[in-house]
């Protein structure tokens, strides 16, 4: 099954959040929406858990019993275990504190043998895997997830990523939004939002490849008016309609020279 | 002439029974941007205090300048806290020229896109412009070493691709640079990376240098739900990559022998995230 968005906007506040935006979330599949700040990801996860209707556009969402979501640096209570946590939003669902399933998350999320644990107690990457579980307990057919991997260091977010693999596997529909924009490798699709417009979808070798014109690399820094980019010692030359200046060797862009591009083209059209 | 700025050699330190630094010797110098990555808890906050100064080592010894670290030596140091150290209702102009005063020195000139906002307080301007606001504080007092603390984080692709540029000035003028970040663009903006973890100094060189040194098996199967479970339960730690699984450290035998002879598997560069998790699982 698909869920997702078609042409979504919406203002917020006197500015446009979403402009346009499509999106798709399909089961058993992991959709990741990155941006910066005020991109417009949780205003996307929000409208796909239904909290915001949108201005206009369609919006393909579950039945809202069935759609399981863990807003921003939230949905734990820090004063309960992980266990309590758990049995009081299963109750929510009408599932009983017997129930497999809270045990079957604790395994799933390796939190196994930190059920007595205060959920303040934990580090963040435990504490997010408790907020997945719990967006997890009524078998959504969506999950949407608002930057769960946001301050956690690289070795959590793998853990992370690995449990969000799990949770697909289970037959959900995963949304997960980022800031951080090599995540996108780890999705099968890919939104990248910048200021409510988005600035690349599809998968990320899609991504990869939708770069337009050739891309170089110099060691000195360009001429004034050449599209260019520092990337540590060396800057990166855009030629959007190919033709790299002399001195520059081509090279293959990653998804960080695409969005840079992307968001260069929109600025000057 | 490139001059060594900071200098940690065999420093420890401990909480208590934690030990958050552990022998760990590294130097820095003008002109460097040096990225200190590692788990939460790794150690990298008690690292850089010590190197500064703001805490002492029980072993080992610091160098700051070629001295013993003091109160003096501080002045020469510019540092941008991830919560940037603004004041909200200050104007940009009132915050550079507070902070400029701290140490004495004329406010910074501002470039066009500042000075359009000189007058608008910091918390009505986005978060790049107030980004390069902070980092403005942090270099009026022309500081030879600078502590940025993940400088880009939150950053549209444009104001970071901005923020870089200027930071990499700063190196081609002769700062010397120290980033901590946990992201992995802003680890590759930098010219050396040192990985703690459990407060060692676990690996150290350019990213493409401790990427050349790891690898990762890809696998295809035709199950990946399934074969994410095979191979976790075997111990391994699995990275999902769209339809592919991406296994780091692994070996292809290994691979091979969960997941039997038919899915594709193909041994492949790792990337800098997926080194640092090789290495964060190795000790």
């Amino acid at each position: 099954m698909s869920f997702g968005m078609d042409r979504a906007t919406i203002e917020l506040g006197g500015r446009r959040a979403l402009d346009e935006v499509d999106l798709e979330v399909t089961t058993g599949e992991i959709t990741a929406v990155i941006g910066a700040d005020g991109a417009g990801k949780s205003t996307v996860a929000r409208i796909m858990a239904g909290l915001l209707g949108p201005d206009s556009g369609t919006i393909r969402r579950p039945h809202p019993d069935s759609i399981g979501y863990q807003p921003e640096a939230g949905g734990t209570w820090a004063d309960l275990t992980v266990m309590e946590n758990l049995s009081f939003v299963a109750s929510a669902h009408g599932i009983g504190p017997g129930s497999g399933r809270l045990k079957e998350l604790l395994a799933v999320t390796g939190l196994e043998t930190a059920g007595e644990r205060l959920a303040g107690a934990l580090s963040g990457g435990m504490r997010q895997k408790l907020a997945v579980a719990m967006a997890m307990l009524p078998r959504p057919e969506m999950t949407v997830l608002d930057e769960p991997t946001t301050g956690l260091d690289p070795v959590s977010r793998g853990e992370l990523w690995g449990l969000l693999a799990r949770v697909a596997g289970e037959g959900t529909a995963v949304l997960v939004t980022s800031s951080y924009l090599n995540e996108a490798e780890r999705a099968s699709h890919v939104v990248v939002l910048d200021e409510g417009h988005v600035l690349a979808a599809g998968t990320a070798e899609s991504i990869r490849a939708s770069f337009p014109g050739e891309l170089g690399v110099t060691g000195a820094p360009p001429t004034e008016g050449v599209p260019s980019w520092r990337r540590g010692n060396t800057w990166r030359v855009w030629a959007p309609e190919g033709g790299l200046p002399s001195g520059a060797r081509a090279t293959a862009p990653d998804l960080g020279d695409v969005v840079i591009a992307a968001a260069l083209a929109r600025r000057e059209p | 002439m490139t001059a060594v700025l900071a200098e940690s050699d065999g420093v420890s330190r401990s909480f208590g029974a934690n030990l958050a630094v552990d022998r760990v010797s590294l130097s820095m110098t003008s002109g460097e941007i040096l990225g200190l990555v590692g788990a939460n808890g790794a150690g990298k906050t008690t690292l850089i205090r010590l190197l500064l100064g703001l805490e002492r080592p029980d072993a080992g010894n610091v160098r700051l300048f070629d001295q013993p670290p003091t109160r003096a030596t501080r002045s020469r140091i510019g540092y941008m806290p991830q919560t940037l150290g603004l004041y909200d209702d200050l104007t940009v102009a009132e915050n550079l020229s507070f902070s400029a005063g701290v140490f004495g020195v004329d406010p910074p000139r501002l470039d066009d896109d500042l000075a359009r906002v000189a007058d608008t307080t910091i918390k009505a301007i986005p978060l790049g412009l107030r980004r390069r606001v902070a980092f403005l504080a942090a270099l009026a007092h022309r500081p030879e070493l600078l502590v940025l603390d993940e400088p880009t984080s939150g950053v549209g692709p444009l104001g970071r691709a901005d923020l870089w540029e200027t930071i990499h000035e700063s190196a081609d003028d002769g700062s010397g640079v120290l980033v901590t970040t946990h992201h992995m663009d802003e680890a590759e903006q930098c010219d050396r990376l040192v990985f703690i973890t459990a407060g060692r100094l676990v690996a150290s060189g350019t990213a493409g240098e401790i990427v050349a040194s790891h690898a990762t098996v890809e696998a295809t199967p035709a199950d990946p739900p399934a074969a994410l479970e095979s191979l976790e339960r075997a111990g391994m730690s699995v990275l999902p990559a769209g339809r592919h699984l991406r296994v780091p450290g692994a070996s292809l035998a290994n691979v091979r022998a969960v997941l039997g002879a038919v899915p594709p598997l193909s041994e492949q560069p790792s990337t800098l995230e997926e080194a640092f998790m090789i290495l964060a699982r190795a000790s």
